[in-house]
């Protein structure tokens, strides 16, 4: 692809020991969530672990309270993800070719909600809901959730369309179809697996999220306001543990085939 | 995208007169039509939720909170600005900038060898095993993380076994009992917090700093050895500078993320307070909605500053 003839070839020690240390860095909290999930101590986070157990997944499967959050953290994130979908995928096609006065607030103000702290977009939305006499529901938290997710379909949909080939689209006009059988049999098919990727990193950000989420859920217990219950008072580590193993799964996924999606797709467009 | 199609478009409306065509036609003719009418839905939805919100975010910190009655008083005042200037609120705010800019400091030098590493010295596999390797724990669950660190540094947890199988009891004894850093045990320590944020915000540090470091094309370094530069001269004048956006880039994401978190100091560290923990605990335990509201203009401003200097080293091209 490129060479590296300039500086030497291969990376130096230094550079390779500083590369290992900062992915075991990333990593090694991680694989230690999975091993306490196995432990059989119930009172304290001794390490390493007395004994192996999987008694806890069973413990943790008949939990009510941790399946009515699981539930709602998911019929949140879904409907927050279809929003998203929509919104993120029209700010996309009007941003990612043209070029008029304001286009660049207007894409500041797509990334604002991730730029200023959770606390701030938090307590903006608190305080709206609470000067409009909105009650907690469902949908306040939908609402938070979709602001913030939209940006990520955005970012997904913009690179692939800007990786699209303008010419693509002028040979499609050129055969004869309009703007509308153009974006449905050439555009679409080229941005749906970008989009798909979109939505599967907005789902594990929505079922995630936590800090603008204890501004609008009031009573009502997502599966991180849960977690966070725990963290801060723990009652029941093991069953903790256990929950904790299944939120990496549940986001792992989403994310690995989001980015196998994006590779592939974008190969295909390239080719 | 409608410029160019637009010349060609006349031969295809004279095709099919459908209804869709003269739409179409209509639409491209207009330049500026398409992407305006794509734009109404985004625009309304962050126009009235999310910019209406910061609007009463904003109005609400001139209210204050009625002493006797616990509600609100909707008269104009600069009350609460005024509270965020007494010693214990300007101390709180002056220890968030401190532990932003430390967390900053120490993402960036540890992430930008990895960074640099996945851009110019990975290719195929490895490289999709390094990005992924960055992506994973950048998506995965915030909480789980943060609840990984709690076992990690949990007085009983891996970090003291480890430290004792190694001898060096003693040593974690006097960082612990070190002024302003130490602590109980490392997960009541301002240690710990500072450690927990370099690791929650290591991952958003790293990709924009290895995208910048790809950009940079090779044959500006070739010329630079060629012209008879060390490698270390090569990495100081040409490489490090060109990959200046990228860092700033990252820096927002740690600086912004550290300035209004308010669960990592919450979970991990001592009782003293940070920015969002302020926040938090006004409108909820004390219920004084308006001063929540005005102590979290503090971090907008100080952001909004961190943009404009991060925005002059290019890091918006770089995100």
């Amino acid at each position: 692809m490129r060479s590296n003839s300039a500086l030497s070839a291969r990376p130096s020690l230094g550079l390779t020991l500083a590369t290992i240390g900062g992915v075991l860095f990333l990593h090694v909290p991680l694989a230690l969530i999975v091993l306490y999930a196995f432990s059989s101590e119930d009172k304290s986070y001794v390490f390493p672990p007395p004994s192996l157990t999987t008694q806890w997944f069973a413990v943790a499967l008949d939990r009510v309270d941790v399946w009515n959050a699981v539930t709602l953290s998911v019929q949140v994130a879904l409907c927050a993800t279809a929003l998203a979908l929509i919104l993120g995928t029209l700010a996309a096609g009007a941003l990612a070719r043209s070029k008029f006065f304001g286009r660049d607030a207007i894409s500041l103000l797509l990334i604002l909600p991730i730029a200023l702290p959770g606390v701030v977009t938090g307590i903006a939305l608190r305080s709206a809901y609470h000067s409009a006499d909105i009650p907690f529901s469902f949908w306040t938290i939908v609402i938070g959730h979709a602001t913030f997710c939209i940006v990520v379909v955005y970012n997904n949909a913009v690179a692939r369309l800007r990786r699209l080939s303008p010419s693509l689209i002028e040979a499609s006009m050129d055969l004869g179809a309009n703007a509308f059988q153009t974006f449905f049999y050439v555009v679409l098919p080229q941005l749906g697996s970008a989009l798909l990727a979109g939505a599967l990193l907005a789902f594990a950000l929505s079922f995630d999220e936590v800090i603008v989420t204890t501004f609008t859920a009031g009573q009502q217990t997502t599966l991180p306001i849960w977690m966070l219950q725990e963290l801060i008072r723990p009652r029941q580590r093991p069953v903790t543990n256990v929950v904790a193993v299944f939120i990496i799964a549940m986001t792992f996924i989403p994310i690995v085939a989001a980015y196998w999606l994006t590779q592939r797709g974008d190969d295909d467009v390239r080719r | 995208m409608s410029g160019a199609g637009a010349s060609t478009l006349n031969a295809g409306a004279q095709i099919g007169a459908g209804l869709g065509d003269r739409l179409s036609t209509h639409l491209l003719r207009r330049q500026y039509l398409l992407p305006m009418l794509l734009l109404i839905p985004p625009l309304l939805w962050f126009g009235v939720i999310y910019l209406g919100s910061l609007f009463t975010l904003l109005a609400q910190s001139f209210f204050r909170l009625d002493d006797f009655s616990g509600t609100i008083v909707y008269e104009i005042g600069l009350q609460n600005f005024i509270a965020l200037l007494e010693p214990a609120n300007l101390d709180v705010i002056r220890r968030s900038i401190v532990m932003a800019t430390l967390v900053t400091i120490a993402s960036v030098s540890i992430g930008f060898p990895l960074a640099y590493m996945m851009a110019r010295y990975t290719r195929g596999t490895t490289k999709a095993i390094l990005y992924v390797a960055v992506m994973l724990p950048l998506w995965s669950s915030y909480l789980v993380r943060l609840y990984a660190w709690k076992l990690l540094l949990a007085k009983e947890g891996a970090i003291a076994w480890l430290v004792t199988q190694l001898h060096l009891s003693w040593l974690l004894e006097a960082i612990l009992s070190a002024p302003v850093v130490g602590g109980n045990s490392l997960s009541f320590s301002p240690l710990g917090t500072f450690v927990v944020f370099v690791y929650m915000w290591l991952p958003f540090v790293i990709l924009p700093i290895q995208a910048s470091i790809e950009r940079i094309p090779p044959s500006l370094i070739e010329a630079s050895a060629d012209l008879g530069a060390h490698p270390r001269r090569t990495f100081w004048t040409v490489i490090l500078p060109l990959a200046m956006p990228g860092i700033a880039a990252g820096s927002i994401f740690s600086f912004s993320l550290t300035l209004g978190d308010y669960i990592i100091p919450q979970v991990i560290g001592n009782s003293t307070l940070f920015i969002g923990q302020v926040v938090y605990r006004q409108q909820g335990i004390a219920g004084n909605l308006p001063f929540a509201a005005a102590f979290s203009i503090a971090p907008i401003i100080i952001i909004a500053i961190y943009l404009w200097l991060a925005k002059r080293k290019g890091a918006f091209d770089a995100l």
